[in-house]
């Protein structure tokens, strides 16, 4: 799976330095191992998406529509109108760089193009070419150098296609920004117009499918779900000696309905974290009566809609609150992952709300209130947690975590979408007695991406994810060296999927974990006997081999 | 050689000769002085006007604010008020942060590689405390302008006056007219901070590498207008009441054109018309559009209450029924609840 390049030789070419010519005068070169495949027709023509054909990147003709500038015209001036962060980002940028080294693409493969002004700048070239007057008649008089404003021509448009892809719309740019510009803003729109005549990625084209059709991005069908779940139910009591029952599934009347990403479900080292929830429902259910459904009909967490266009995404969100309804729960929780929670925190409500069928949250256990979910009804499992553990209603060993050496990973999204930075690190703080933290300027609200966001977690550009996860990278290596980190915690399913990679090629001997693993392995169940013997992977406990990793 | 900034710097330079050969040889006094400021401004209203209601005609679909600390959550964790905030107060005192203190390009850091590539990121300062100096220096240098427009000038402005010139630097003294009124600090750090700004387009390869003319161009107009200033006041000694009696003119719509102010005063002024006439059309918009960046303006409370997207529509979804419709067989073997049997 790795990257063909050696880490030692992807860095000495990383050349912070801008090449010669100028941007407009340096033309894109679509290079193996940078971008992700073209989507299969297939997929593209299920979600009714338009242009389904299939299409090389690396080939001329890219069998574009007839009108196709035409098309991104109009499409350009619909998104104008529709979004006022599109029109003032258009307008506003004074280029004063500040942006610049703050994205892990830029800083991880050194191209000018990466850098987030950049980026917006070849959108805003053409518009201003073709929405306002200044741009078109300075440059008519003296060309696109002077005017910043060009044609949108196909060498443009090859352009915006790949460096469109090569942002992961992570918003590390914008805390920087004077004016709070988003890039990541800028990258939507970019792909929707993309999305328009059809140049979309399959990496996002075909889990968006799979999620319409089946529920979640792998193309899960219900009774593999279902199996998936009581085999992690044979797993757990084989790991660690606790019988759990099998989670619910599509139950009518249960008093919650859990949503998590299905990457949990179905792939190590998610599926360690998606054995902790079903391990902590269980104990909550025993000790305390709680009744959670899961969903096979509404089993993605995540929005592949969301790297796609806004509508789709609201095609698929809408899983989410229609299955709430027909099961008759109060209210849903959600579990570890990024962009899901942004979609849910900053877009469900509005998309697809109100959900007045739906009570406001309340712990059932604690009595909490969760005020600041009062109208979408969705809490994170961050937050549940937490809760559950400042009132005591949790007995937990964070002994048995001790062979773990843990720093933590801020997702992008849960932090710059949300402000989910201390409740994550409190639930941690319970379950694990050696935390260290990254240097401040990689964590929260500046955390680093992991560099597979936004639906670039492919195996085709793992060279472009391990140049963008580079910055990430760094700083666990950094307190990989310092403190002996020897794992890597997350709340996020993209990055439990695609860091491992990076640690493998950056920081070898860090591992990746989601914070409920964490919880499970730290929870006593009322009925345990004795000491537990191995963690949910089936690995001894206990610090004895602690000397071997450090 | 980069023909961005020598295109800018060659557009200033005309716009000087112009004026020198209109006043100096044309005498087209009336021109310079009176058309020209008038049809700035009204460029500049209307300029703002339709640029402010073109973004306000656009919808604000969804909340996005950029959240740069901790959310409100639960009631023991504390929140983060200013960079996420909850509050319309909370959202007033974000963007006043913003506007008046720069608060996001004070976070600036560089990121360089160090021995052995480990990324190592410093704290950068120096464009955060830049921008501040311009801006504060330039503010100052208009208010102090409004001495021209008032009489008596209002106790404010002389105030500010006196602390601007209060800060002697006698050293520069000698060099001086005898019985000058003491120097003025914000027109040599505006100019100081001016040059700073250039410098930076000009030497640091990346920000060279992203700077058009548009960006150049209002860095050389506004030296062009610090440097004229700087000379009238201090080594070309314009008659001040002449100058103070043709802006009360201009302001009342009673305009006269100046005696006796030589050619230099109307390169200052046609630089300033310039400037004012351009405003609009540029990035010089980002005074007003910092105010409508729904990154900052908005708070962070998308979950507790409902925001409404005006085009909001409906779309086709995948429904429950027409799931269980495809997998019904499979979900029953599997012994899933099923709506149909
Ligand atoms: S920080 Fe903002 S204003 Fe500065 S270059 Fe970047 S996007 Fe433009
Ligand atoms: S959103 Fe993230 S990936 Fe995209 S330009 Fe900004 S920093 Fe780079």
């Amino acid at each position: 799976m790795a990257s063909k390049i050696k880490p030692a030789e992807l860095l000495a070419r990383t050349d912070h330095r801008p090449p010669r010519t100028g941007w407009m005068d340096t033309p894109v070169v679509i290079r193996e191992g940078m971008y992700c495949y073209a989507s299969n027709p297939k997929s593209v023509e299920y979600v009714g998406l338009p242009n389904a054909r299939a299409w090389n990147p690396l080939e001329d003709d890219w069998k574009l529509p007839e009108n196709w500038q035409e098309i991104l015209h109009e499409g350009f001036k619909e998104r104008l109108e529709r979004f006022r962060t599109f029109k003032v980002f258009m307008d506003i940028c004074v280029r004063c760089g500040a942006c610049a080294d703050k994205c892990h693409f830029f800083l991880g493969t050194g191209d000018p193009k990466n850098m987030p002004v950049l980026r917006a700048e070849l959108l805003r070239s053409v518009y201003r070419k073709d929405f306002t007057a200044a741009g078109r008649i300075m440059s008519s008089l003296f060309g696109k150098h002077i005017s910043g404003a060009r044609e949108l021509t196909m060498d443009v448009l090859k352009e915006w296609w790949y460096y469109f892809f090569q942002c992961t719309e992570c918003r590390r740019c914008s805390v920087f920004c004077p004016y709070g510009i988003d890039t990541a803003e800028i990258t939507i729109m970019g792909r929707e117009l993309l999305n328009l005549i059809g140049l979309n990625i399959d990496w996002i084209a075909t889990p968006a499918a799979n999620c319409y059709r089946t529920g979640n991005h792998l193309g899960i069908q219900p009774h593999a779900y279902k199996d998936m779940l009581d085999f992690f139910v044979s797993d757990i009591e084989e790991f660690t000696g606790v019988t759990i029952d099998p989670p619910q599934l599509n139950k009518k009347g249960a008093d919650i309905l859990f949503i998590t990403p299905s990457g949990d479900v179905f792939a190590d080292p998610g599926t360690y974290t998606c054995m902790g929830y079903m391990m902590l429902f269980d104990y909550l259910k025993k000790v305390y009566g709680l009744d959670v459904t899961w969903s096979t009909y509404a089993s993605e967490g995540g929005n592949f809609g969301f790297f796609t266009s806004h509508e789709t995404m609201k095609r698929l969100n809408a899983k989410m609150y229609a299955e709430a309804r027909r099961l008759g729960v109060k209210w849903i929780l959600g579990g570890e992952c990024g962009h899901m929670w942004r979609v849910i925190h900053q877009y469900m409500d509005t998309m697809n709300g109100p959900a007045d069928f739906l009570q406001e949250p309340v712990s059932p256990i604690t009595g909490t209130r969760f005020e600041n979910a009062k109208s979408t009804k969705m809490v994170h499992i961050a937050e549940f947690t937490a809760d559950l553990i400042k009132h005591g209603k949790l007995k937990l060993d964070p002994s048995r975590n001790d062979k773990i050496r843990l720093t933590y990973h801020d997702s992008c999204n849960p932090s710059r979408g949300m402000g989910l930075l201390d409740e994550p690190r409190y639930v941690i703080k319970n379950v694990c007695n050696h935390f260290y933290e990254m240097p401040p300027n990689t964590i929260r609200e500046q955390t680093f991406c992991c560099g597979s966001g936004a639906g670039l977690n492919a195996g085709e550009d793992m060279e472009l994810r391990m140049s963008g996860g580079l910055p990430r990278a760094n700083a666990v290596k950094y307190v990989h060296e310092k403190y002996g980190v020897n794992t890597l915690g997350c709340i996020c399913a993209i990055d439990r999927a695609v860091l491992p990679a990076l640690m493998d090629y950056w920081v070898p001997g860090v591992g990746v974990a989601g914070l409920h693993e964490l919880v499970a392995n730290a929870l006593v169940f009322p009925e345990e006997e004795g000491p537990r013997e191995m963690n949910l992977r089936g690995e001894p406990l206990g610090a004895e081999e602690d000397a071997d990793e450090e | 050689m980069n023909v961005n900034y020598l295109f800018s710097l060659a557009t200033v330079v005309v716009l000087i000769v112009l004026t020198w050969i209109g006043v100096d040889t044309l005498g087209l006094k009336g021109f310079f002085g009176i058309i020209i400021p008038y049809a700035a401004v009204v460029l500049f209203i209307v300029g703002v006007t339709r640029k402010v209601l073109n973004w306000a005609n656009s919808a604000v679909p969804f909340r996005i604010p950029t959240t740069c600390g901790q959310q409100k959550s639960l009631p023991w964790i504390q929140q983060d008020k200013i960079d996420n905030p909850s509050t319309t107060i909370g959202v007033v005192i974000r963007m006043l942060f913003e506007v008046l203190t720069f608060r996001s390009l004070f976070r600036n850091t560089k990121a360089k590689f160090k021995e052995n590539y480990r990324l190592s990121y410093r704290w950068e300062i120096v464009l955060w405390a830049t921008a501040l100096a311009f801006h504060y220096a330039f503010a100052v240098v208009l208010l102090r302008h409004m001495r021209f427009f008032f009489e008596p000038v209002p106790l404010v402005i002389r105030l500010l006056e006196n602390a601007d010139s209060f800060f002697r630097l006698e050293f520069f003294s000698p060099y001086f007219a005898v019985g000058l009124p003491g120097v003025y600090m914000s027109g040599l750090v505006l100019l100081g901070a001016l040059l700073v700004l250039l410098g930076r387009r000009i030497f640091l390869p990346q920000i060279k590498y992203i700077s058009l003319a548009s960006d150049y161009f209002p860095l050389f107009l506004i030296i062009g207008i610090a440097a004229t200033g700087i000379l009238m006041r201090y080594f070309a000694k314009v008659d001040i009441l002449a100058i103070k009696a043709f802006a009360m003119g201009l302001l009342t719509f009673n305009p006269a054109v100046p005696e006796n102010v030589g050619t230099l005063f109307y390169v200052h002024l046609l630089l300033v018309s310039a400037l004012v006439a351009y405003f609009p059309y540029s990035k010089l918009m980002h005074a007003g559009g910092i105010f409508l960046s729904p990154t900052r303006n908005l708070a962070n409370t998308t979950r507790a209450k409902r925001h409404v997207n005006p085009w909001n529509y409906t779309v086709h979804t995948h429904t429950y029924e027409e799931y269980e419709e495809e997998f019904r067989e499979k979900m029953r073997e599997a012994g899933l609840p099923l709506e149909k049997e």
